[in-house]
């Protein structure tokens, strides 16, 4: 019954790049202290994390033993591994519903999914940033206060280390559950009540 | 008029066949929609009536490729959406349907002209040509003084209003209403009504629209009563008006 030739038109295209960006910067704005808290919750357990980095490395300058201190650092990791996932699954499922009113505009999943990719990266870049700066700044006066030693280049590195790995857990723990909300039928995500 | 309503009687929209839906599984599994046939002409404004729960909102879900229908299917345009890839389904809901909710489901973050350019912009429209389409629907509903606001600034039928602007944004073939005065009061459902009504004979725009609402009957070309997920009745208006349903 359903000819090839009436299919053949059906050809969609995303739109251009700036209209995802817009939509992520407009949810941003407008979402500005939902976001804000987000971002701080990501930023409290890089900042954890990046502290716990520094003063393994104060430590090991005083002993040469930082197994213990490996052990705090790995647990520190996990501990904002699950606090960064939590905020971020929960800020996404909170938008179901407006995930199934853009598919019912037409916007395609990928385009669903480039907009919670663009603001988790927004997002995760400035809350990873300045929670790490914040870590390692904070661990780095207490160290010299024990008297031990962090060469500057060492806090350089935790810092774009922690940065990076906070944006990588952001936008993961962002884009998983928007690919799971943009592949689910219009009128299911249109069914979430938060 | 009523020359070329007839002439539309041959242009058939949307067609369903045996279309059934259950959710769940087993013991918990719920029938929603058990068999429904029906066909939708090009044009005509259609209310969609029965008691709660008797499936209007999972057949509203299936003829506008929101969800899939457990077994039968469903043709828009006569082209078969069972066989349509998530980019061509895409593409029907952009251009070919528009949507209308109870619950309005603007886009909180963005402006009431925003939320009626987007869809174009889905379509590829260049954002000036969008823009100054956006702003004679808005001038057409009546909200083009409102067109920066966003929809926390506006009243229930003023969002209603930009909703109706935002479905006709690609220009549709059909509109689909799933209850759009179920959250507004009489006076402003009824302009609601009277809007929907405008549009249909206007723009020659296909109307099928889910309701509670005995206002919704007296412009209704058609009406299909479902009764526990089953089409019991189709009524024409005069079927109607004779009945007494729709008497003014
Ligand atoms: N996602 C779902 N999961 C399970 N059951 C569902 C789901 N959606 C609908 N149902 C069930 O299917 C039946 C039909 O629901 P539907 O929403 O289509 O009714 P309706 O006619 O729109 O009612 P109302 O007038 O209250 O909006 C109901 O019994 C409902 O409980
Ligand atoms: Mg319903």
């Amino acid at each position: 019954m359903s000819e090839p030739s009436a299919r053949a038109q059906f050809k969609n295209v995303d739109p251009p790049f700036w209209v995802a960006w817009n939509q992520a910067l407009a949810s941003i704005r407008v979402r500005f202290f939902r976001q804000l808290i987000t971002s701080v919750g990501i930023a409290l357990g890089i900042a954890f994390y990046a502290s716990m980095q520094t003063l393994r490395i104060a430590e090991s300058s005083l002993t040469k033993d930082d197994t213990k201190m490996q052990w705090l650092v790995a647990t520190s990791l996990l501990m904002c591994l699950v606090g960064v996932t939590n905020s971020m699954l929960m800020s996404v499922s909170e938008r179901f519903r407006e995930i199934g009113t853009i598919k019912c505009l037409g916007a395609s999943d990928s385009f669903i999914v480039r907009v919670f990719f663009l603001e988790a990266t927004i997002l995760g870049a400035t809350g990873s940033f300045a929670g790490a700066t914040l870590g390692v700044g904070l661990s780095w006066i207490a160290a010299r206060a024990s008297g031990a030693d962090v060469a500057f280049a060492d806090c350089l590195g935790i810092t774009l280390g922690a940065t990076v790995i906070g944006m990588v857990m952001t936008v993961l723990a962002a884009v998983a559950p928007a690919i799971q909300a943009a592949k689910m039928p219009a009128a299911a995500a249109l069914r979430v009540e938060v | 008029m009523e020359n070329s309503r007839e002439a539309n009687t041959q242009d058939v929209v949307v067609r369903t066949v045996d279309v059934a839906k259950q959710y769940g599984e087993g013991e918990a599994a719920v029938r929603a929609l058990n068999g429904v046939t029906c066909e939708i002409y090009g044009g005509e404004y259609l209310s969609i009536m029965g008691p709660s729960g008797s499936g209007k909102s999972t057949l509203f879900n299936m003829i506008g490729g929101l969800d899939k229908p457990s077994e039968g299917s469903v043709f828009v345009n006569s082209v078969d959406i069972a066989e349509l890839t998530a980019r061509e389904l895409a593409f029907l809901r952009c251009h070919t349907i528009g949507y209308i909710f109870q619950t309005f489901n603007l886009i909180t973050v963005r402006t009431a002209l925003e939320n009626v350019t987007l869809p174009m912009l889905f379509a590829g429209t260049p954002p000036d040509e969008a823009e100054e389409r956006g702003m004679e629907l808005l001038d057409l509903v009546g909200l083009g003084h409102r067109y920066h606001h966003r929809p926390t600034e506006l009243s229930g039928g003023q969002q209603q209003r930009v909703a109706i602007a935002r479905s006709l944004a690609n220009h549709p073939r059909i509109i689909l209403a799933d209850e759009p005065t179920g959250n507004l009061d009489l006076k402003t459902g009824q302009e609601i009504i009277d809007l929907l009504r405008l549009l249909n004979r206007d723009q020659n725009v296909t109307i099928i629209s889910a309701t509670h609402d005995h206002k919704m009957l007296d412009v209704s070309d058609r009406i299909f009563h479902i009764r526990d997920g089953k089409l019991a009745k189709i009524e024409t208006k005069e079927e109607a008006i004779a009945s007494g349903h729709a008497a003014a």
